[in-house]
């Protein structure tokens, strides 16, 4: 992974370097997102207009229409919309996958390349390019942390996002990780990404159960109600929380030491970015980009956090 | 006619209001068996403060929402004017303009007031004024202050940014008062002021009068337009009072803030016997009815009975009994 890594640093220094050379090329990307319906999606829509401006200052010829929408259907509509202004390339994060392939796949039939993020259409032939963030390696690597900690032995409660395949992947690493080692997991719940729902499903495990060691919630935004509920409770047999994703305020508390979030595993919003700045690149700068491209879901301590901190973000 | 059609009603309403009124309790207290049955944290203390503390929002929204549905109105938006106001204060809050800590807060809960009122003056002004159903009216309001919520936090959340003004705030979720939480003693005020609001005031009765038959409050020299403007004054005065106890609790305003309180408030209102076709309405079932909702969903998480994929279906079916048990009482 370090190896990509190094590999798009290089070519971000290229495609500065070769910008000069592509400039009057007329180059038109639709980017197609879900409206900011909770944290992690609203740092999708802040990184797709930051990289909106960065990348159309390098490109002059290069024009980026970022279209937001907040459901399956209107994402099919604005899909069709988009396509009929006239467009090179789609950058798009569907919705949901099954729903939303047959209408990326007629972008795919006009010629159109098309970039998919962060969810694998049903059809994984119609995309040129795939960039997205590591699910079962997300679970897995907070898993590996939790039985590491805990010395191969303890309670934990798990709280769920939703019921989409995005959990079930997550959940499924994280299974593995801890598989074969005395971590015993009381209770799951869906706490739907959601702060307050997780703050609910928290005080009711919190009530259930007398004696936890740790919590894995997969999400920030839901460790933000979880850690509420355990202060209101004052209780002081969890010794921590695992989250995910990467926003900003869990960042903060990683690289300032704070005990309860020792650590946050890497889902970054801005894998939106990596996509765009990869499309633009096949365009301007004749850069080969098809294929695969798979972010770590690296896990985040007390001496890398600053690497990921965005602090004008606002997840 | 307008008359006897009011008296009519008033005799109804005193007839057989033992035992419709006494059944949301019933169901109350037969769920509250339940859950002592599936697990006996269920009725320890700290859970149950929980509970009832956490029901507050739907609580102390679905009171004003009580008002509107009476009066024969419906207000779709107050999720989506929940996120609103709790993100203007918050934004408020975060300018710092005054220097004290509880001057701001103080100040903040004003405005916060005032941007629910005003909300709530458009759903009325909107619905009344340009006759258009409250159903299409509030739909369309409930889009825009979403929108206009994520706007304002430009796509993520907004947070209250001094550690200070969070702590000196933060009391009002979390601290009680001889034993009680505070927000419970929020619902409880807000309750009794509703309930003596539609049941010992003039404009209450109005409500009603509204609701059972708009045509004869006219005749009967009310004015009917002013009457429902009002009830979706207080429906926004009820959502920036649920909102003043729900921003201490994350500190936040979130996309998700909000999100699908307007089903569980007409479900609570619902399910605490007033008719959804308007003109009957009881303040005191409302809460009992957001209690119910609340308890379920605690229920569920107490209980190892259900996989976590069944536990909306087991929430459905147990609201639909609850309401049945009801029904039952009612016919009697």
């Amino acid at each position: 992974m370090r190896n990509i890594l190094m590999g798009l640093a290089a070519f971000a220094l290229a495609s500065v370097a070769m910008g000069a050379q592509a400039q009057d090329k007329q180059v038109n990307i639709a980017v197609s997102i879900p409206a900011a319906d909770h944290g992690w999606t609203g740092g999708v829509v802040y990184h797709a207009e930051r990289a909106k401006k960065t990348l159309e200052a390098r490109y002059p010829g290069l024009k980026i229409t970022v279209k937001t929408s907040p459901d399956g259907a209107s994402q099919a509509n604005a899909l069709e919309d988009l396509t009929a202004q006239g467009i090179d390339a789609l950058v798009t994060l569907p919705h949901n996958s099954d729903e939303l392939t047959d209408p990326i796949r007629q972008v795919k039939e006009k010629g159109i390349f098309v970039t998919v993020v962060d969810r694998a259409l049903s059809d994984q032939t119609i995309q040129d390019l795939y960039v997205a963030g590591n699910n079962p390696e997300l679970g897995r690597v907070a898993g590996e942390y939790i039985k590491k900690e805990l010395g191969g032995k303890g309670d934990v409660v798990v709280i769920r996002g939703l019921p989409i395949v995005i959990d079930e992947e997550r959940q499924k690493g994280f299974d593995e990780a801890i598989q074969g080692s005395d971590i015993n997991v009381l209770d799951r719940q869906f706490g739907n990404w959601s702060r307050d729902d997780a703050f609910k499903v928290m005080q009711d495990y919190l009530a259930k159960y007398k004696k936890i060691d740790a919590v894995w919630c997969q999400d920030d935004d839901m460790a933000v109600g979880v850690l509420e509920a355990i202060q209101q409770a004052n209780r002081s047999d969890i010794k921590f929380v695992v989250g995910g994703a990467g926003m900003k305020d869990m960042i903060k508390r990683v690289a300032d030491g704070d005990s309860m979030i020792p650590v946050d595993v890497l889902y970054p919003p801005a894998m939106i970015a990596t996509a765009m700045e990869l499309t633009a690149g096949n365009f301007h700068d004749q850069v080969p980009v098809r294929g695969n491209y798979i972010l770590d879901a690296t896990l985040i301590t007390k001496d890398n956090a600053n690497e990921f901190y965005f602090p004008d973000s606002p997840f | 006619m307008s008359n006897t059609t009011a008296a009519q009603t008033a005799r109804r309403s005193l007839g057989d209001i033992d035992l419709r009124a006494v059944a949301p309790f019933v169901a109350l207290a037969v769920l509250f068996a339940f859950g002592a049955m599936v697990n006996p944290n269920f009725v320890g203390i700290d859970n149950l403060l929980n509970v009832v503390t956490r029901s507050a929002f739907i609580a102390i929204i679905a009171v004003g929402a009580t008002f509107v549905i009476s009066a024969g109105g419906l207000d779709l938006s107050v999720g989506s004017m929940s996120a609103f106001v709790a993100g203007t204060m918050i934004l408020f809050l975060n300018t710092g303009l005054i220097a004290s800590d509880v001057g701001m807060i103080a100040a903040a809960m004003l405005l916060a007031l005032a941007v629910g009122a005003l909300c709530g003056l458009a759903n009325g002004l909107i619905t009344t004024l340009g006759r258009i159903e409250p159903f299409i009216v509030t739909l369309g309001t409930m889009g825009i202050f979403r929108a206009l919520t994520i706007y304002l936090a430009e796509g993520g959340s907004i947070a209250i940014k001094s550690q200070e003004l969070r702590a000196a705030y933060r009391p009002v979720y979390f601290s009680n008062l001889l034993g009680v939480p505070i927000p419970v003693i929020v619902i409880l005020v807000v309750a009794v002021v509703g309930a003596f609001i539609f049941y010992r005031t003039r404009f209450g009765r109005h409500v009603t009068a509204v609701g059972s038959n708009e045509e004869v409050a006219r005749y009967s020299g009310i004015s009917v337009n002013r009457v429902r403007t009002l009830t979706y004054v207080i429906q926004g005065l009820c959502v920036a009072t649920a909102v003043l106890v729900y921003v201490p609790r994350l500190g936040a305003a979130t996309p998700t803030t909000g999100l699908l309180w307007e089903l569980q408030a007409i479900t609570a209102v619902v399910i605490g016997g007033t008719a959804l076709r308007g003109g009957v309405g009881r303040i005191w079932g409302t809460i009992c009815g957001a209690l119910i909702l609340e308890m379920v969903g605690n229920i569920m998480v107490l209980s190892d009975l259900v996989s976590e994929y069944l536990i909306g279906a087991v929430q459905g079916a147990i609201i639909i009994i609850a309401m049945l048990i009801q029904r039952s009482l009612g016919r009697r």
